[in-house]
């Protein structure tokens, strides 16, 4: 074998022998976590550039992190979008809602309810906040935990459950696993398990929102750990290429699945920084800091709509719960983590910003918190109406084969007439009523 | 554009003009892109050059860069932006350059675009037409040769048609770039020019001479899912498609066999009716494809004949196919399923 070493040759050879880096993460299970050499700095320290600002001008704000919550609770800084308390108050509220669904719809799989759920706690700002920032007709690409999108659009949570359950309300015919939403009412486009396929179709929309002169943007979310798939590369290279409406969202929650982060590249670089690469704008943004959240959001869609060019932003948060109701995060990393996390909490730092300015107290958290739970408890119960997985009340035998055309073709009818007579052979007194 | 009005040219006012497989397709763009304002063209090269095999020629100058236009070099790209193109309402046809270079663009086409009316319960649809120039006889050795239909047939929710004639070619594209599922357009490049009778050593008959390079100016549709029936025939029925309906057909005609030959145009959706009429009535069935023989579209139809014709059947269905290796270079006519593999493929099923 001509690759392999040459054995004759004698060791001790003057040439250093080479060696794979494998990334490894700081802390696994057990290990005590120390984060003092994170650099984080401090609010309201970064420059906010024109929305048509060059990319070549915005190195720094690829390598920093936009924020603007501070420890005192307060707004700091070119990038607090002062936002009216109103829209704060919805904004806490969306974000609690996301937290007590995502709680009560796990709970759902634990019992038994459906087969599969993800939850995205401690990023609910990185998709209720930014959503926030778009106009609601602006299309938006995401992946499988921005569940904060439809909630902020008002998508109603039945349907949500409905479609978790795959039960006979579920507009998407029980085809689609758990949690792989779609409503184009809400301009919230169909997820695909395959990962980052959704950022080249956000282009392709924002290119042709632009073909046709309209003035609708498109937004696209894709986990850090996806970013390494060749998908995003030619998203990257299709935006810069036509100046795309299109704002390129990466959620560095630090984890995919059971890798850290180090396996997409974090290790040597920033994920904002790929942007400048590109030829993108970058924006680097603590995706915890709800207000850095929407500002950043509201930023990239001004550039956008101005034809200004597309922007790449990272939100840098953490994944506190496991990758889904599959996993067991206790399996590779420290559970310290979390606690230890230094952005903190997005819910929890958005109702004391609110406390702080006077806008907000425990008494009405204690109160929302409550309606929150009771409103998904209400929905969760109208949604069991209509069936929970395995039970029986899912959608008639012949949908499985409709939608795969538009009109069904001579070979799904004969597979179609198969399923029913399988039907008849293994009920033959009829079905048993659930 | 090469064609010219025929003489027979007027016919309840629709002129025809002699074309090659290249000026049908162009044409059929051109007609398309200006009929319907959401129709895109995009792909490397099909911009300001006009296509590496001339296709998209003229079309930019004539709709603006907007419509038709160069793109990188990256078919996950092009497939990509095609699918959230046809999410926000626009009809693109991306261009693939080769067959052979397809397969980055997979995963965009198998799971985003075949899959999407399905999964979202028709919020979204992807209404693309992926033309593609495929097929080998023109010493494009591995990466300029392939046949990779049954990848796309093995799909649900992808149609996949192959045209072999210039009237055909046309009129197929036209209902494919229409159709509102994603349709996999393979354009047989080696009859881009004219049609092959598998004979390499002998000099290319343009398409001039072949009665079905007259083509309508115009608008007109050949329905996705018709077989056309290209000799009609009682001894045996031939099933092809693309560059081989054209070498059959002159095998047979040499060898004096009355053969049916259907060109089945799609393959998803398959004419299975006229398949089973024709296996039906002479009572032997060949198939002849290009691409290698193992899991290839020919053993679809192998089995579809075997499972619904079988007591018609006077003998066992014969595949004339590529070997199952790589396509050669400097062996390409000893691979390709040429005049000496079909002629003793025809004489075997007759022999029973």
């Amino acid at each position: 074998m001509a690759d392999r070493p040459d054995t004759s040759r004698p060791s001790g050879s003057n040439k250093p022998a080479l060696e794979l880096h494998v990334p490894e993460p700081k802390y696994r299970p057990g290990d005590e976590v120390d984060y003092s050499d994170l650099d984080i700095p401090a609010p309201g320290a970064q420059p906010r550039p024109d929305e048509t600002a060059d990319p070549k001008d915005m190195r720094e704000l690829a390598y920093g992190l936009v924020r603007v919550l501070g420890e005192d609770h307060q707004a700091h800084g070119p990038w607090d979008p002062k936002l009216d308390p109103d829209t704060l108050r919805t904004m806490l509220y969306n974000m609690a809602l996301v937290r007590a669904f995502d709680d009560r719809m796990f709970r759902g799989q634990r019992q038994g309810k459906t087969s599969f759920y993800m939850k995205c706690t401690g990023e609910e700002a990185t998709s209720v906040a930014a959503a926030m920032a778009l106009a609601s007709d602006d299309m938006v690409f995401p992946s499988y935990r921005q569940q904060g999108i439809l909630i902020a659009r008002g998508y109603p949570i039945v349907e949500m459950i409905n479609q978790i359950y795959s039960n006979k309300g579920d507009k998407l015919k029980g085809r689609q696993l758990p949690i792989m939403y779609s409503s184009r009412e809400h301009s919230f486009f169909s997820i695909s398990g395959n990962l980052a396929t959704q950022t080249p179709q956000a282009v392709g929309w924002a290119m042709a929102s632009a073909i046709k002169g309209d003035s609708r943007i498109a937004a696209t979310w894709v986990g850090e750990g996806s970013t390494a798939e060749g998908d995003f590369h030619s998203a990257c290279t299709f935006a810069a290429v036509y100046n795309a409406p299109v704002i390129l969202n990466v959620i560095n929650n630090q984890w995919a699945i059971s890798s850290f982060s180090g396996f997409a590249g974090a290790e040597r670089t920033t994920f904002a920084a790929r942007a400048l690469g590109y030829g993108l704008a970058g924006l680097r943004v603590d995706g915890n800091d709800a207000l850095a959240c929407y500002a950043a959001q509201q930023w990239a869609a001004t550039r956008a709509r101005a034809n200004a060019g597309p922007t790449l932003i990272e939100y840098f948060t953490y994944r506190a719960e496991g990758h889904s109701t599959s996993d067991d995060p206790s399996g590779y990393r420290s559970a310290q983590e979390r606690e230890e996390w230094p952005l903190g909490d997005p819910v929890m730092r958005l109702k004391r910003h609110l406390i702080a300015i006077g806008e907000w107290d425990l008494e009405r958290q204690e109160k929302m918190d409550l309606e929150c739970a009771e409103r998904v408890k209400a929905a969760t119960k109208e949604a069991e109406k209509n069936g929970i997985l395995g039970h029986g009340m899912h959608h008639p035998f012949h949908t499985m084969f409709e939608d795969v055309y538009e009109e069904l073709p001579w070979h799904l009818e004969e597979q179609a007439a198969q399923a029913i007579r399988e039907r008849e052979i293994k009920w033959p007194e009829g079905r048993p009523k659930s | 554009m090469s064609g010219q009005v025929s003489e027979a040219a007027i016919q309840d006012g629709v002129t025809e003009r002699r074309m090659n497989m290249i000026d049908a397709i162009n044409d059929a763009l051109d007609i398309m892109l200006e009929r319907d304002p959401d129709v895109i063209v995009l792909g490397e090269d099909v911009g300001y050059f006009g296509g590496v095999f001339r296709c998209t020629a003229g079309l930019q100058e004539k709709h603006g860069k907007t419509r038709v236009f160069d793109t990188p070099i990256s078919e996950c790209g092009i497939i990509g932006v095609a699918v959230g193109m046809g999410a926000y309402g626009l009809r693109p046809v991306p261009e693939i350059q080769f067959a052979d270079y397809i397969y980055p663009g997979l995963d965009q086409l198998i799971s985003e675009a075949a899959r999407l009316r399905y999964r979202s319960a028709c919020d979204y649809i992807a209404p693309l037409t992926v033309r593609s120039p495929f097929g080998g006889g023109i010493f494009g050795g591995q990466t300029h040769s392939q046949s990779p239909e049954a990848i796309f047939t093995h799909v649900s929710g992808l149609k996949t048609v192959i045209p072999s004639t210039p009237y055909d070619a046309k009129g197929l594209l036209i209902s494919a770039i229409e159709d509102n599922d994603p349709v996999i357009f393979f354009e047989p490049k080696r009859i881009y020019n004219g049609p092959f009778s598998g004979y390499y050593d002998k000099p290319v008959e343009p398409w001039k001479k072949h009665p079905q390079s007259i083509v309508p100016e115009g608008y007109y549709k050949i329905p996705l899912g018709k077989a056309r029936k290209v000799t009609e025939g009682d001894t045996l029925t031939i099933l092809a498609y693309g560059t081989m309906v054209h070498v059959a057909e002159a095998v047979c005609r040499e060898k004096g066999v009355d053969a049916e030959i259907l060109d089945l145009r799609t393959l998803v959706p398959l004419d299975i009716e006229a398949i089973e009429a024709s296996v039906e009535k002479t009572g032997r069935c060949m198939i002849v494809h290009e691409a290698t023989r193992t899991s290839g579209f020919g053993a679809e139809l192998s089995a579809l004949v075997t499972e619904r014709c079988f007591y018609h059947l006077e003998a066992p269905v014969e595949r004339v196919t590529g070997f199952d290796t790589p396509y050669p270079h400097s062996l390409e006519w000893a691979y390709f399923p040429g005049p000496v593999r079909i002629g003793d493929a025809i004489d075997k099923i007759l022999k029973d």
